[in-house]
């Protein structure tokens, strides 16, 4: 039941890993008057211009972005909130179908960030480790031997990695256990948040589990920690939805055919319960309620029914009316297919 | 009665007496309204007696922790406390007294046990020893040593060789 394909491990929907570099002699980003942070942005482009990994990555600089263009990116998981509002000359070098991004001049000089569908920290902390040695032969970091990578923030500090899994756990959500997960993992090093990271709500039952401490342990340690938390709330989630499938099966049925006829007769439709009906339809699939397919499309569609997504589609700055309007019509469009529910009795994938 | 005390900045009547332990040593300050309203004193989180004692911030180690300023950025403890981040790498050396407390309640162990750069520790160190042997070049030629100048020129362009090799 554990793995590492996305599509049969449905609890886990992406991982990542993400890990801090500044470079030696220079202030850091938060703390650099203007012209610091291009001396800054302009030596990282320039290194990263002959990184083997990085051939044929997009290089764009922020300040030349309009608001839905940063949107996007942030909705997409390419560059960080804080990076959208960030001051001048701050810029991303991308391999989107690489799951690849570094921001340049972010809370750090760099964030390299590796991002994979399914449950795949190894493999991305390879990638990501084979990436930063590349970088490592064009940049001096700024690193002491005893405190390791120096780094803004001193939460941080040391490794500079945060790898983390977007999880989807409605069931734990359902049986009002959260709670009881965050002391639980917080315990171990591991941090819970909402979907989109440090300080967010977590829309459609998405929380995003991340190792809490960078120094101290070496990143294979920290790795397999945090592999370890989340093969256990993996288990949880599937037992809480067998659970409510034994003991709740009505409401849990009621919930979900409710969502569907939400998206194939709504009529406004705010991103928030998008997320959490969308989450229901992904629920559904993994339960084997609706046909497997659909499981993809309602996370394509948490996606693209964001703000910056939806503007970007009709090519115009929107109002939040017009939008849930927007959304609503491209919900019923996609979901107008969607099967009515089968049978609990159909039940096997848990 | 009680000796009347003197502003210990500008020599005004003192309104306000203060007492601060740092480093295990009692220091008393008195102000007048004026300084003390200056330096801060009605905020208690961002007022240090060495500060107000030196009349302008103290540079670099202070025991207390308190009125560290990095020596190389310049960010104040109070800009650290207030924003939550450093502002350079050299802060880590400069707020050492500070730092260790804060990292045993925020890590699993203060000492790094991941990977090293080891490219750019070597680079780094090339670097260094580049600007110290300009140096010395530059007084052998003030001095007229010119032999000795000569066979530094070689020696510095050979580092500057592997350096450039060493950026890859």
């Amino acid at each position: 039941m554990l793995c590492g394909e996305a599509e049969a491990c449905p609890v886990v929907i992406t991982t990542r890993i993400r890990l801090a570099r500044n470079l030696a002699g220079h202030p850091f980003p938060g703390w650099a008057k203007e012209a610091q942070r291009r001396t800054v942005l302009d030596l990282c482009l320039g290194a990263l211009g002959g990184v083997p990994q990085l051939r044929g990555a997009v290089t764009l600089a922020m300040d030349t972005l309009s608001q839905t263009e940063k949107l996007i990116l942030a909705e997409s998981h390419l560059i960080s909130r804080e990076l959208m509002e960030s001051r001048p000359f701050a810029g991303i070098v991308t391999r989107p179908e690489a799951g690849c991004s570094i921001m340049v001049n972010e809370e750090d000089h760099l964030r390299i960030q590796l991002m994979q569908g399914g449950l795949a920290l190894e493999e991305l902390w390879e990638r990501a480790s084979e990436l930063d040695q590349s970088m490592e032969g064009r940049l001096d970091y700024a690193f002491s031997p005893r405190l390791g990578y120096l780094t803004s923030c001193p939460t941080n500090l040391g490794t500079g990695i945060r790898a983390s899994a977007m999880m989807h756990l409605p069931g734990l959500v359902m049986k009002n256990h959260i709670d009881q997960l965050v002391r639980m993992v917080s315990q171990l090093g591991i941090a819970v948040r909402g979907h989109l990271g440090e300080g967010s709500a977590a829309k459609g039952s998405i929380f995003q589990i991340s190792n809490q401490q960078t120094l101290g342990e070496d990143e294979e340690s920290i790795i397999r920690r945090l592999h370890n938390v989340i093969d256990a709330i993996t288990e949880q989630e599937l037992n809480a939805r067998q659970c409510l499938l034994e003991e709740n099966e009505p409401q849990l049925m009621d919930k979900i055919g409710r969502a569907r006829g939400v998206l194939q007769n709504g009529h406004l439709l705010s991103s928030d319960e998008a997320m959490d009906i969308l989450s229901l339809i992904r629920l559904a699939a993994d339960l084997g309620l609706v046909p497997s397919q659909w499981r993809g499309r309602a996370d394509r569609l948490m996606i693209e029914a964001q703000p910056g997504h939806m503007q970007h589609r009709v090519a115009a700055e929107l109002g939040a009316t017009r939008r849930d309007v927007l959304r609503a019509v491209q919900m019923r469009e996609e979901f107008a297919q969607l099967p009515a529910l089968t049978e609990v009795t159909g039940v096997a994938n848990l | 009665m009680a000796e009347s005390h003197k502003c210990q900045i500008c020599g005004k009547p003192a309104t306000v007496h203060l007492t601060q332990i740092s480093g295990g040593k009692i220091h008393k300050f008195d102000l007048c309204d004026e300084c003390a309203h200056a330096k801060g004193v009605t905020d208690p989180d961002g007022y240090s007696v060495s500060e107000a004692n030196a009349g302008k911030p103290v540079a670099h180690k202070h025991p207390a922790g308190e009125s560290i300023v990095c020596g190389v950025c310049g960010i104040t403890a109070k800009d650290f406390k207030k924003m939550g981040h450093f502002g350079c790498p050299s802060c880590y050396e400069y707020f050492g007294p500070i730092i260790t407390p804060m990292l045993e309640g925020m890590h699993r162990d203060i000492e790094h046990r991941g990977r090293q750069p080891a490219r750019s520790l070597a680079r780094l160190a090339l670097r260094k020893k580049i600007t110290l042997l300009e140096s010395v070049l530059s007084d052998a030629v003030a001095e007229e040593r010119f032999e000795e100048a000569a066979r530094l020129r070689d020696e510095l362009g050979a580092l500057k060789d592997q350096l450039q090799d060493q950026i890859s």
